[in-house]
């Protein structure tokens, strides 16, 4: 009895942490998104979605965030790869390296890209100094996706190295041993085991990348709108908290609906992988917030 | 005579500049049930890998059934390994596991599930084909892990420690039933351990080794009963390994009392180790033994008792089934054919008496 009183006595904070911080905030998301202006229950709000203009910006905020998530991937996993294998003397440094962006503010990183891409930013400066023409690449689609990818990476690096590193190295030679050759061991044994920490890795770019409206605002000007943009713009210009209530719905749907998918591939992976996939989607989560409060 | 199936010619293998085999030459013979016996870090593994093809020797060759195969790639090998900690692929249930192999081969479907239920029929598992690894235990994923190797129809098994994970009991059905394996198989078996135990239960062959040396090649009787020096004696076995003068032929000084025993050739007054069993000291009546001593220490050990008798300025360790009780004056006596007399150390490396069990 104690001991349950003890217990609960300890969770409290975090309970009414839970409860003021958490779910009174979707709460309201949820009335929003179910009422108009004078509180009278409607669908309006979701159905807007369907709407071109922010069909359109889920859309965009799908592709370029799909692009950016195989992007990482594509970077992330070699690397993984080669750490986990070679055990490279200084490989904590090399992790650390790719890690260490993380350590400086989001915004800060992203505002930085934006004076290095600007029409008469750093990149285009060099690029006088040497003569060569210069390159439009702010306020395109691929500047987005430049920011995603740079700020994403690490969260695809760490969960994809984790999978393959606690790869046995007996796994391999057991492979090898019974005839598979070193493509027939990756595509069978390396890869298949290492989905784990690629499907936490895609979750974590996919998901930041999806919702964001720091980077497309900075890197993409006003003119490419994702669907954080549009949601951020009903709160911050247009006032239409039912609006931005409802369609922040259907992107949390879309995202609980990715997760479930995910978690359905992921579950026979055992516990101790997946606490240390958590405690790193807890970053990823705080950093996006971070940027989301400070906007 | 049998036939030879693999031959390592002077193989030497250093890892950062330490080396762990050192101009080694092993022979095995088919259909031969072969372990390599010795402490960690003696080089047992080491040689086990060079034969797998997961490691490449720096120096000499391997030669498997008359063909250099040194620098072959592992996957190319007639030889199917089981690893310490099995290496089962968890992505994979027991049935596809065990047909790994023989899909990378292409083999037609139905030949694939009959090899499967014979193998899982020969260790043991059947109806365990669609159970995940991860769900079964040591000893099982261990049988898993064996079937695997064996559906391939190696030429050569080879295992390293597979059976250091598992429980005293089971280890011992295992043994029983790797030779019973063996024996249905009838292919050659490499079997790494540092059970000494293990080694004399199983094994056709055994090979001692050291320091990256060889220290001893045998049966398991001569590794036991004629151990060639204080290594091997003392890694194989408790034993009282005592130093000793060889005063003529069969004739040993031993703790300043004449012993008789049955080795010659060592010279006159020529200083040697003398192995003794513990199960081999007869401990009798003051008076009626060679060597006067008192009862120091008795242990209970189910089949016998171990005792330490102080004789001679040496602690002897005693196996009897007759208890002498702690304090009581007796007499030892050994019987000639019982004492193993061996040379003393040429070199440091033989010197080694430091075991870790």
């Amino acid at each position: 009895m104690t001991d349950k009183k003890t217990s609960r006595l300890l969770t409290s904070p975090y309970t009414a942490w839970a409860l003021i911080f958490i779910l009174v905030p979707l709460a309201m998301v949820f009335y929003y998104g179910f009422t108009d202006a004078n509180g009278a229950l409607t669908l309006a709000n979701i159905k807007a979605i369907a709407e071109p203009v922010h069909s359109r910006a889920l859309l965009l905020a799908v592709v370029l965030s799909v692009i950016s998530t195989v992007i990482c991937f594509l970077l992330a996993y070699p690397l993984g790869m080669i750490l986990a294998k070679h055990r490279v003397t200084g490989q904590g440094i090399i992790i650390t390296l790719f890690i260490l962006p993380m350590w400086m503010n989001f915004l800060l990183r992203t505002l930085a890209w934006m004076t290095l891409l600007e029409n008469k930013g750093v990149i285009n400066g060099i690029l006088d100094l040497l003569h060569l023409p210069e390159v439009n690449i702010i306020n395109t689609p691929g500047a987005i996706v430049l920011g995603m990818v740079y700020n994403f990476l690490p969260f695809m690096i760490l969960p994809v190295y984790n999978s393959l590193s606690s790869i046995d190295d007996s796994v391999i030679n057991a492979a090898r041993d019974l005839g598979a050759d070193t493509v027939q061991t990756f595509f069978k044994i390396t890869l298949p085991l290492s989905v784990p920490g690629i499907i936490s890795g895609v979750t974590m770019v996919f998901i930041p990348a999806l919702t964001t409206f720091a980077i497309s605002t900075m890197l993409g000007g006003s003119k490419i709108l994702l669907i954080g943009n549009v949601i951020e713009q009903e709160f911050t210009l247009t006032y239409d908290w039912n609006l931005g209530a409802g369609l922040s719905i259907v992107l949390m749907v879309f995202i609980v609906v990715n997760m479930v998918v995910s978690a359905m591939a992921e579950r026979d992976d055992s516990s101790e992988k997946r606490s240390v996939r958590r405690s790193i989607s807890h970053t990823a989560g705080s950093d996006a917030g971070a940027g989301r409060e400070e906007r | 005579m049998k036939k030879e199936l693999i031959r390592l010619e002077n193989v030497s293998k250093s890892y950062d500049g330490e080396l762990i085999l050192d101009d080694l030459s092993l022979t095995i013979h088919e259909n031969e049930f072969v372990t390599l016996l010795g402490p960690s870090g003696c080089g047992k593994t080491t040689t086990l890998r060079i034969i797998g093809g997961f490691e490449t020797p720096d120096k000499g060759r391997v030669i498997f059934d008359g063909e250099d195969i040194t620098s072959l790639a592992p996957n190319k090998r007639q030889l199917n390994t089981v690893f310490q900690k099995y290496a089962l692929f968890t992505h994979m249930d027991v049935a596809e596991n065990i047909a790994f192999g023989l899909k990378i081969k292409n083999k037609p479907q139905d030949y694939i599930e009959d090899r499967i239920n014979y193998a899982l029929k020969l260790v043991n598992l059947s109806g365990y084909e669609h159970r995940m690894p991860g769900s079964l235990s040591g000893g099982q994923q261990q049988r898993v892990a064996i079937a695997r190797a064996i559906v391939n129809e190696p030429k050569v098994l080879l295992l390293d420690e597979p059976l250091g994970a598992l429980d005293l009991k089971l280890r011992q059905d295992m043994q029983y039933e790797l030779i019973r394996l063996k024996e249905e198989l009838g292919i050659t078996f490499i079997y790494v351990t540092h059970d000494q135990e293990e080694a004399l239960t199983m094994s056709d062959h055994i090979v001692v080794m050291n320091q990256g040396y060889i220290q001893q090649e045998g049966s398991p009787e001569d590794i036991y009963n004629e151990p060639e020096n204080a290594f091997v004696a003392d890694f194989i076995g408790d034993s009282n390994i005592i130093k000793a003068t060889m005063v003529r032929d069969e004739l040993v000084n031993i703790l300043d009392t004449d012993f008789i025993c049955v080795d010659k050739g060592f010279g006159e007054n020529t200083p040697v180790d003398v192995v003794i069993r513990p199960e081999d000291v007869e401990l009798v009546e003051r008076g009626e033994g060679t060597l006067p001593g008192r009862v120091s220490h008795v242990i209970f050990k189910g089949v016998h008792y171990e005792m330490e008798v102080q004789a001679g300025g040496y602690a002897w360790l005693v196996h009897s089934t007759r208890l002498y009780e702690t304090g009581k004056e007796v007499d030892i006596k050994v019987d000639p054919f019982n004492i193993q007399v061996m040379n003393k150390p040429e070199s440091e490396d033989e010197e080694v008496l430091s075991v870790d069990d």
